[in-house]
């Protein structure tokens, strides 16, 4: 009988934290400015220079820690890892691996069967992010981009818990929805400010030690995590049964041809002589400072959950939908604050927004529309300004481009026409048009009305209310 | 001397440092670096049973700043110190990844 194996998995999840300024010093980390404008003597490395913690950095690593079961440790501080590598200015990353701020946490995924299960949290660490290189075709040379080099990371590490690339996506969603709702950063795995390394080894089903492991990078999407444990578990099942020895080593994912390779070796083994950073002084976690963080932690998913079924009568499917987003539930909330129609706004979000979002490719945080202008637009169908397929065409455009609903209605002139002597003028057009469709109504077929009904909204250029075309219709028949 | 530093030893810690020493070098690091293991040996006489590893020596702690930008563009005088630049990078020897 053949073997069987099982997959072992542990993540190390780096999220880079929604900070207005650095790590370390107060230069800006905001997006896209030009090469080396966001630089200080701390973050590019200059002797002499001396780092100092942003306080926000530290907090939000105590909330995820809070919010992911872990203790917080009370005594914590820095090292220094050291390697060289021109990204990295001062030849070490400033990072803990004595002290990490939060240890022993665990977050719960479901699994497929509907259970639930527990994956560990060894410990969640600080540190710093390094710079961009950019390879010079031209020269024959690299150059170097600082501007990221001091951007606040945390690394999540988790126990070895996982079985499956399933629980891992489960891992990872469930992560990423609570540091969303803490606000701690917006976990986007495209543009890397949440980055998953994906150490995986094999094992006989039974077997007590786990097998040898190997660490695999460049993982962008969830689509390229599961393609690359599927990979990876294939390739070390193969060595195994060929009898061959799996070599511990860090690999390369390569999503559009689907197979790793081993990175090079950088001719030095992994020796990061790490040791306390002189530069920074311990941190001490007081009673006061953890109550604040935890008084000021946000209503997570399931505490929201509970209370939309309680306040509003909406669908619990609708309410899993929308809470399953941070981003989702502030559209829900704030419009809802506006308006007070929970059904109606709940339906524009499950309804045309996850339509669009599904036919436009747009992901949930690159939503445009305002809430203001979602309020409005309901305000307009409520009061029978606009029919529903006209506020389905304006919601497009809004959804494109967040435009003012009431003036885009009144600029191209969609309003209903409520003016029941115009109205009444075109339904006998309509009649006088199409005896063949009065004569069928006479002889009973009800469905002329319907086409009765089509021909006035067309000559009306959508712009009437079917309701009060039908009455007109049927009296002048 | 107490601490015979091997030659494996020497050529590793070079690799690390990102040294290359010529054979004479490598003799006389083998030797200081000996030395100075012998003197540290010293530290190991003592006993620390119930002490704590201490982590800074001064005693401050808490030391932050608030989130608030404070550093504006200052690229031309960073940059004044590379050796070589180009489009407001520093320029480096071919590096992959
Ligand atoms: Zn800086």
């Amino acid at each position: 009988m053949a073997k069987e194996y099982e997959t072992v998995i542990g993540l190390e999840v780096h999220v880079e934290l929604a900070t207005k300024t650095k790590i370390f010093c107060g230069c800006s980390t905001a997006f896209g400015a030009g090469p080396n404008t966001q630089t200080c003597p701390v973050c590019t490395g200059m002797p002499g220079s001396l780092p100092v913690l942003n306080k926000q950095v530290l907090e939000y690593a105590i909330a995820v820690g809070l919010a992911t079961n872990c203790d917080i440790t009370r005594y914590a501080k820095f090292d220094r890892k050291n390697y060289f590598y021109p990204d990295n200015p001062q030849n070490y990353q400033i990072s803990q691996l004595y002290l990490p701020i939060c240890r022993n946490g665990s977050v719960e995924i479901e699994t497929k069967d509907g259970g639930v299960k527990s994956v560990g949290i060894h410990e969640i660490h600080m540190e710093e992010d390094a710079g961009k290189l950019i390879h010079d075709e031209w020269e024959d040379c690299s150059l170097v981009d600082y501007n990221r080099s001091g951007v606040p990371l945390i690394e999540i590490v988790s126990e070895p818990d996982m079985r499956s690339a399933e629980e891992v996506i489960a891992y990872l969603e469930k992560l990423r929805l609570i540091i969303q709702y803490l606000g701690a950063s917006d976990c986007k795995l495209q543009e890397g400010s949440m980055r998953a390394d994906v150490n995986l080894s094999v094992r006989e089903v039974g077997a007590r030690e786990f097998g040898t492991r190997t660490e695999m990078k460049n993982l962008n999407s969830f689509k390229a995590i599961s393609r690359a444990i599927a990979g990876e578990t294939e390739r070390q099942t193969d060595l195994i049964e060929s009898g061959e020895k799996v070599i511990q080593e860090t690999r390369r994912w390569d999503d559009t041809r689907g197979e790793s390779y081993a990175m090079r070796s950088k001719e030095d083994a992994q020796d990061y002589r790490y040791f306390p950073d002189p530069d920074l002084v311990p941190i001490v976690v007081s009673d006061e400072m953890l109550a604040d963080i935890r008084s000021r932690q946000p209503e997570f998913r399931s505490e929201k959950m509970k209370r939309y079924k309680e306040e509003y009568d909406i669908p619990d499917y609708d309410i899993e939908i929308i809470t399953g987003s941070k981003r989702m539930a502030d559209l829900f909330e704030e419009t809802m604050a506006i308006c007070r129609q929970p059904k109606k706004v709940s339906n524009w979000l499950m309804g045309e927004t996850l339509r669009l979002m599904k036919e436009k490719e747009v992901e949930v945080e690159d939503l445009r529309f305002s809430p203001e202008n979602l309020a409005k637009l309901i305000a307009l169908t409520d009061s029978r300004a606009i029919n529903s397929s006209v506020a389905k065409e304006v919601f497009e455009v809004m959804f494109d481009t967040n435009v003012d609903p009431e003036q885009y209605v009144e600029e191209k002139g969609l309003k209903t026409v409520n003016d029941e002597g115009a109205l009444k003028k075109t339904v006998e057009e309509v009649i006088a048009a199409n005896p063949q469709s009065v004569e069928d109504y006479h002889n009973g077929k009800e469905k002329a009305v319907g086409f009765l009904v089509g021909q006035t909204m067309k000559a009306m250029k959508g712009k009437a209310d079917p309701a009060m075309v039908n009455r007109l219709l049927k009296e002048l028949l | 001397m107490a601490n015979i530093i091997s030659d494996e030893t020497i050529e590793y810690v070079g690799i690390l440092a990102k040294l290359e020493l010529s054979d004479e070098e490598k003799e006389q690091a083998k030797s200081d670096m000996g030395r100075m293991l012998d003197y540290i040996d010293k530290l190991g006489e003592l006993d620390t049973t119930g002490v704590e590893p201490m982590s800074h020596v001064f005693p401050v702690q808490n030391v932050f700043r608030e989130d608030v930008v404070t550093n504006g563009d200052m690229r031309e005088r960073l940059l004044s110190n590379a050796p070589e630049q180009k489009d407001g990078m520093f320029m480096v020897p071919k590096t992959f990844d």
